[in-house]
């Protein structure tokens, strides 16, 4: 369960042998200056309680208290951890059936999520409904693709936001699926979708250039991989420069470790996903080190 | 001197640069772990203590009788029609149409859901709310299509390959060889002149099991009431509940 793997993906990075998953990335705490510690889950679907224990599939597994257990372990490791989640938390249980989505906010900002995505499901009881359950939630709602400019959520949901984390500056956007076809229209209303490819090259400019982040994130509910030619996460990574990690919702994928994609860049992309209904928390740490910008250096050598 | 020069210039440029650039922080190392929530892990208590009343409030919910099952209905207990799919479509057609009327000045003329639909069969005894939704999970919505004569024959088409679809207000008749022999609205047959107005749930327009003649309804009528909803304020009217199947679709020898 608290397998633990490490990625080099700099020449800088120092290889790393017999790691103690309690305390992590002591070992080579030199050849860092800033741990950064990033939680998160996809299409929870409602699922506050475990599966019940004749469930035919995940009997008792689950549960948003169990998930705050583990939370509240990791923020004691390190504080410098951000909590997120890519969409589809409303839907799946009678919580929602009930609440419409309240206890769902409700319960997240509790946990300290820090941000979350809009998923298709979110408008299955309208685009109003969204707008009156996000007075619940204490963290940011982001979608980068949707042109809410001509409904109830123009102003309340942003297109990203950046945290900085114990001096780390962390750009995230989110991105959401092609609702025409998935949602009816009497749901979704006016929002307009756009191309979420170029909207994300445009995000991570100015994440990456104009605010200069050192991590740039992207909650996507594109979903992970499709035979067709149907954008998905995979596609994203590969198709742009510059997105450290794409956290992925919408087809449920179980992915054992994350994905790393070669980005436009030729530099790595994380994708990750963790199934659905909280089944699991997924896990990515960064490790940084100050130092130089790598286009300056190609600045001076140019001259 | 010239190279001096160049070299100081290529000292201040440097400096500007960084005074410009991102003195931030590269990515050196990642790392990654997923945890299993599950059964080994201790409850976070103060959130327990939060859903609680959330949690007890929907039990009660859930546990509320609204009425009582005399016979136990299940999808797949008859060919052509079900117990359980006659009492849904009976419903719609019972509850829809004077809110339909209402909103629209007309009266829907044919109820037809789809037989997959049906998620979960009826055992004998009380009906609670919990009942509702394990037929029901979905959040579909009842819609009203107004079809012609030729989108209502490619619906009897549909329907004559046998599935025990449920409908409503409707009696259909096929042949040995599913071909259709008899169809009646309303107990009249079809009236070529005239458009009807059949209620179905907002999944069947969308296209769920290929039901394409909705694709040609004229006009689509919204009445906003959930399925399950329906069905919940069905219960709750009837004290009890006695379906069977019938005769409003047969297949002759």
């Amino acid at each position: 369960m608290l397998r633990r793997d490490f990625l080099n993906i700099s020449i800088k990075a120092s290889t790393v042998l017999g790691m103690s998953s309690v305390v992590p990335a002591i070992s080579f705490k030199d050849t860092y200056d800033k741990h950064i510690t990033i939680l998160h889950t996809n299409d929870v679907h409602s699922q506050i309680d475990p599966f019940s224990s004749d469930h035919h599939k995940y009997a008792n597994r689950g549960g948003v208290s169990r998930r705050y257990h583990v939370i509240k372990q990791v923020l004691k490791e390190n504080k410098n951890t951000l909590v997120l989640d890519a969409g589809d938390s409303f839907q799946g249980t009678p919580y929602f059936n009930f609440y419409g989505g309240e206890l769902e906010f409700k319960l997240m900002s509790k946990m300290g999520y820090h941000a979350s995505t809009i998923g298709n499901h979110e408008f299955d009881n309208g685009i109003g409904n969204i707008a009156a359950q996000l007075e619940h939630a204490q963290f940011d709602m982001l979608n980068a693709n949707y042109d809410f400019t001509n409904t109830i959520l123009d102003g309340l949901v942003k297109p990203n936001q950046i945290y900085e984390v114990d001096g780390v500056k962390i750009g995230i956007f989110g991105l959401g699926i092609e609702l025409d076809g998935l949602v009816p229209k009497s749901l979704y209303k006016e929002t307009e979708y756009l191309n979420p490819l170029e909207i994300a090259q445009d995000q991570v400019n100015t994440l990456k250039n104009d605010y200069k982040c050192d991590l740039v994130v992207c909650l996507s509910h594109l979903g992970y991989k499709y035979k067709s030619d149907k954008i998905d996460d995979i596609k994203l990574a590969e198709q742009t420069h510059d997105i450290d990690l794409i956290i992925g919702g919408h087809t449920h994928t179980f992915l054992k470790e994350p994905n790393y994609v070669t980005n436009k860049s030729g530099r790595k992309t994380i994708v990750n996903q963790v199934g659905y209904a909280g089944l699991y928390l997924g896990r990515i740490d960064f490790y940084l080190s100050s130092g130089k910008d790598k286009n300056t250096k190609n600045s001076v050598v140019s001259l | 001197m010239t190279v001096k020069l160049k070299l100081q210039h290529l000292l201040v440029i440097s400096i500007l640069l960084c005074l410009a650039c991102n003195d931030g922080f590269q990515v050196q190392q990642t790392g990654q772990e997923r945890t299993a929530i599950t059964d080994s892990i201790p409850n976070d208590k103060a959130l327990e203590d939060f859903i609680s009343p959330y949690r007890n409030k929907i039990k009660g919910e859930m546990e509320k009788v609204l009425s009582y099952n005399a016979n136990p209905m299940f999808p797949k207990d008859t060919p052509y029609n079900t117990a359980i799919g006659n009492m849904m479509a009976d419903a719609v057609y019972e509850l829809a149409n004077p809110l339909f009327y209402s909103k629209f000045k007309d009266s829907i003329d044919v109820v037809l859901l789809n037989h997959g639909g049906i998620r979960a069969g009826m055992s004998q005894g009380d009906i609670k709310t919990r009942t509702a939704f394990s037929i029901m999970p979905f959040e579909n919505m009842v819609v009203v299509a107004e079809l012609d004569a030729v989108a209502m024959k490619e619906m009897f088409n549909y329907l004559s390959k046998g599935k025990a679809h449920p409908f409503s207000n409707m009696s259909l008749v096929i042949d040995g060889n599913n071909k259709l022999k008899e169809a009646k609205i309303n107990q009249q047959e079809l009236d070529e002149s005239r458009t009807y107005f059949v209620a179905t749930s907002d999944y069947l327009i969308k296209g769920g099991d290929n039901m394409d003649f909705f694709q040609k309804a004229k006009n689509i009528y919204e009445i906003d009431y959930k399925l399950r909803n329906l069905l919940i304020d069905y219960f709750q009217k009837k004290d009890t509940i006695s379906y069977s199947s019938d005769d409003r679709f047969i297949k002759l020898k």
